[in-house]
């Protein structure tokens, strides 16, 4: 994407990186590393059943106590990581890429697409989206992939509506006449001079989203339509644990712990970046 | 202030508005910016005065700061008299009252000092009310009084009309209407024509004019246009960077600008009869409010500059009857070809 | 009059744009309201001067700008460039139009992509057009700075860094960066300071001296039309009023409305001050142009004929047309002033 290249390279020119940024960045790095090599962190093999310590409060051998199997909380909150980091990512990118370039094209061309458009976010907008991606699971059948399917099939309307309202407004700047008046192709012009202005908004709310898709995941997971039993998932997790609000609190609580420091590390990262790409005139 | 013996007899006699050592400043991340700096000069009753400069010049934030329309983080300082009193120093309640009242403001665009949700009638009425005890339909009729010495055509509908059913002209218009609702004997102008055609902008300068003949009232005039300063003030103050450097009767500072910046600013407007050759720009650009240079702020742009431009910042010295100049080579400037 | 062919020339050009189209109107069965920015325009730009064209807002001084160089297609009507029609030009047709014919913005802000260094801005006008090869891009950029008066220290930096005098000496170095014959610049200063003005103006003479370029400069200041033009066209609500030398035009306007424009616009000249409006009334709607001539409604010397036919542009002295009824207006100023010589 070498509108994405453009932004990010003009920005960084002699600015200081805003405070939210540092840290965002720093609870989203810490959280990939432990997806990428979740061994390296966790005591226990996650799915290891002990029978010898069911349900287990919180102990310096089991720091966030067992679940009813006696697998290790901690041990499942960390390689939870790996799948969670994984539908933040898959979950988004496709939307934001779709979305980005859809809403690019309508933008510029307006008229007819535009007005098709509309009437497609009308009806998206309609349906709250979480009841849309169920009732597409529940076409598809449950499972992760299945998910990303849903998930795309809705969330690219919302990156289109963002970036097709932003070009909008570039396009009838003096810049794209100029553009135009040097005789640049309209691919040029929409790629290299408005989508690099135009996709900071995308952008900010890409980090938002990614937020919004692990709690997606974690519903689903917990409604039993996406991460499927036994593995290890913050979602899952926390419906194994319901069971046991009363008596052994640990096992949903440190789960919804990791989800919200991560959706927290999203929105900072999003503030900052926000910051970071504000053009300066 | 050195020769203020001058000004004072006439600040004792009439009751015109003095300003002095006026100074105006914010705090930014970026620094202290001055952007009025020891400002002084008068306007005697009656009179239109012209305060030039380009953006940054500090003439729009000196018309504020007299009627202390500076907001936080800016700060004023220095004496703004009207009628004896010190508007600098007068409580908030008491100023409300001169505000609107004795001395009344115009601004660039009408659009945005106008209310979009009010008809231009209650805008009016609202001003009488603040400052006079007449009832609901003696407004009405004072109102529609003003609509018609302001020009407004048809002003019995016009009264109920909204500020976007007005075109910029009539918006103008109707601005100094609201202006002029208690009589001011001071009208503040901040750029009124800047966003007119030139048509329009020339009816509503010789409106201005007409005003200032009937009300008896005197008007200061921020512009950047030297063309409308020949065409309506009787005296005028150049600005530049937050300083007064040239004041004087406008056919005065027209004939002889005693100021290298006067000068350029006069060369750099095109003029009848010498078309297509090259005008006499000034080089470089206004200087940042926060990193104003050493000495006298204009001399990097200045081709009269010596050494003691780069050291000492000259001050606004009287060089005749009302006519000031802040320049350490003012004679020299005053002497070299003419440019008009 | 001439066997030469003009540059640039537009032969009856109509632009409408469609208007706010209200409830109540489609309730009522209505068509929507059309903008008529330009009706029936003709005029000739000759190679080598300098054309004003001047008027108040609406007056489809801008539109007409961009529909010279292609950014907008005219309703009715023709622009041509070197006799062929513009609106027939495709593909690398169009990008060598394109590449003769440029056009320089108002806006310092918005006239140059904020994310885009000012070498990578004026480098990719010459790597499209194929300017250079591309070894001799970096200092041809140097050269075009140079050529503006920017510092070479200036390539590397981005539009924020720049102020607007300087960021329309960068518009200025990328048109000219694809070697133009013709520029259009509309309204190129108006959103200047003064003293910066007095620079980019200078600036324009002489590279259009340096470069023998044909020049189309649009603005509202007639002081500054007549300062660089060598001819200038007075525009009103979308139609020419008059087309005149610069001399003539303001020694003696053929037009009522060219007389008031000059009358209204402040001289420099303290001693001529003067309380007469120049001209009544408002400017009207472009939404709603009268029948007959558009000035009609404010015009002093307005007689029945007036409101009812539209008059055409029509010769007066050399070189000069004008579009009023009264054929013999400023006929006694133009006797008293000129002895008979050529335009330009």
């Amino acid at each position: 994407m070498i509108s994405l290249a453009t932004t990010t390279r003009t920005v960084l020119r002699g600015r200081k990186l805003p405070r939210s940024l540092i840290g965002g960045g720093l609870i989203l790095v810490i959280s990939l590393v432990m997806a990428i090599w979740p061994t390296l962190f966790a005591p226990y093999d996650p799915n290891l059943f002990d029978y010898n310590a069911l349900l287990a409060p919180p102990s310096w051998d089991h720091p966030f106590g067992t679940d009813s199997f006696g697998r290790d909380v901690l041990s499942r909150v960390i390689h939870a990581y790996t799948i969670d980091m994984q539908i933040a990512i898959f979950a988004t990118v496709g939307p934001f890429v779709i979305g980005t370039l859809v809403g690019a094209f309508i933008g510029y061309v307006g008229g007819f697409w535009e007005a098709l458009f509309g009437r497609l976010v009308d009806a998206t907008v309609t349906f709250p989206f979480l009841v849309l991606v169920i009732a597409i699971v529940s076409v598809l059948g449950p499972g992760l992939g299945n998910m990303y399917v849903a998930v795309g099939i809705v969330g690219w309307v919302f990156y289109a509506r963002l970036v097709a309202s932003e070009i909008k407004v570039q396009k009838r700047l003096d810049y794209a006449d100029a553009g135009r008046v040097m005789g640049y192709t309209p691919m040029r012009i929409v790629f290299r001079h408005l989508l690099p202005n135009a996709i900071t908004p995308a952008i900010v709310y890409w980090m938002t989203d990614m937020a919004l898709a692990i709690l997606l995941g974690s519903s689903l997971g917990y409604l039993g339509l996406g991460a499927q039993p036994p593995a290890a998932e913050w979602g899952v997790q926390i419906a194994d644990g319901k069971n046991f609000m009363n008596t052994a609190w640990w096992i949903s609580v440190f789960p919804g712990v990791a989800i919200v420091l991560t959706g927290l590390g999203f929105s900072l990262a999003g503030d900052g970046v926000a910051e970071l790409l504000r053009v300066r005139r | 202030m050195t020769a203020s013996t001058a000004q004072t007899t006439m600040s004792d006699g009439t009751k015109g508005l003095v300003v002095r050592g006026l100074t105006t400043t914010f705090d930014t991340t970026r620094g202290l910016a001055i952007a009025a700096a020891d400002v002084d000069f008068d306007v005697a009753p009656g009179e239109v005065v012209g305060l030039v400069g380009e953006s940054g010049s500090g003439k729009s934030v000196t018309l504020r700061s007299i009627m202390r329309l500076i907001r936080e983080p800016g700060k004023v300082s220095g004496r703004v008299e009207w009628g004896g009193r010190d508007l600098v120093a007068m409580p908030a309640e008491e100023l409300r009252k001169v505000r609107g009242g004795e001395i009344a403001m115009i601004f660039q665009e009408p659009m945005t000092a106008l209310n979009p949700v009010l008809p231009i009638g209650v805008q009016i009425e609202e001003n009488l009310k603040a400052h006079t005890g007449l009832t609901g339909s003696q407004r009405r009729a004072r109102a529609l009084e003003l609509m018609n010495i302001v020009g407004i055509p048809a002003a019995e509908r016009r009264l109920d009309e909204y500020p976007h059913q007005f075109s910029g002209g009539m918006r103008q218009r109707a601005m100094i209407a609201i202006a002029l609702a208690c009589s001011p004997k001071l009208l503040l102008a901040d750029e009124p024509t800047t966003a007119l055609d030139v048509t329009i902008q020339d009816q509503i300068l010789k409106l201005l004019l007409d005003l200032r003949d009937r009300l008896a009232m005197s008007v200061v005039l921020v512009t950047h246009d030297l063309g409308v300063v020949a065409a309506t003030c009787d005296r005028m103050a150049v600005m530049y960077a937050g300083r007064i450097v040239e004041t004087g009767t406008v056919a005065e500072v027209f004939a002889r600008p005693h100021h290298p910046y006067t000068r350029g600013l006069l060369g750099s407007v095109p003029r009848s009869g010498h078309s297509r050759t090259m005008l006499q720009s000034i080089d470089g650009t206004p200087p940042s409010l926060t990193a104003l240079p050493q000495g006298c702020a204009f001399h990097p742009r200045c081709s009269f500059a010596t050494e003691i431009c780069r050291t000492d910042r000259p001050p606004l010295d009287l060089i005749g009857a009302g006519r000031r100049v802040a320049c350490h080579h003012h004679e020299e400037v005053a002497a070299a070809e003419p440019i008009l | 009059m001439n066997t030469h062919r003009p540059i640039l020339s537009v032969d009856g050009v109509s632009k409408r744009f469609s208007g706010p189209y209200s409830l109540l109107r489609r309730l009522k069965g209505e068509p929507p309201l059309a903008v008529h920015a330009l009706s029936n325009v003709t005029l000739d730009v000759e190679r080598g001067e300098t054309l004003g064209i001047v008027g108040e807002s609406g007056c489809g001084k801008s539109t007409l700008a961009r529909c010279m160089v292609r950014l907008h297609e005219a309703d009715d009507g023709a622009v041509r460039f070197d006799g062929t029609d513009i609106s027939n030009l495709h593909g690398s047709a169009r990008r060598a139009f394109n590449r003769r014919v440029q056009m320089i913005f108002q806006d310092p802000y918005g006239s140059l992509n904020p994310r885009m260094t000012v070498q990578q801005i004026i480098g990719e006008a010459l790597s499209v057009h194929k300017m250079r090869p591309k070894a001799d891009i970096p200092a041809r950029i140097a050269e075009l700075l140079d050529l503006v008066r920017l510092p070479a220290d200036a390539a590397a930096r981005y539009p924020h860094e720049f102020s607007g005098g300087q960021r329309q000496r960068i518009g200025i170095a990328r048109a000219l960066a694809v070697e133009p014959e013709v520029i259009v610049a509309d309204e190129l200063v108006s959103a200047l300071d003064v003293s910066v003005q007095a620079q980019v103006v200078n600036l324009l003479l002489q590279l259009q001296e340096k470069l023998h370029l044909t020049v189309v400069f649009v603005a509202h200041d007639l002081r500054l039309v007549r300062h660089i033009s060598h001819r200038v066209v007075v525009m009103y609500l979308g139609q020419i009023m008059e087309i005149s030398p610069a001399d003539a035009l303001f020694s003696a306007p053929r037009h009522p409305y060219s007389k008031a424009l000059l009358e209204a616009a402040p001289e420099l000249d303290p001693g001529q001050k003067n309380r007469n409006v120049a001209l009544r009334g408002e400017l009207p709607s472009p939404l709603n142009v009268p029948p007959g001539c558009p000035f009609a409604g404010r015009c002093p010397h307005v007689f029945d004929r007036c409101t009812v036919e539209r008059p055409l542009l029509s010769p007066r002295g050399p070189g000069q047309l004008a579009a009023c009824h009264l054929t013999d207006f400023g006929a006694a100023e133009a006797a008293a002033t000129l002895p008979a010589q050529p335009g330009h």
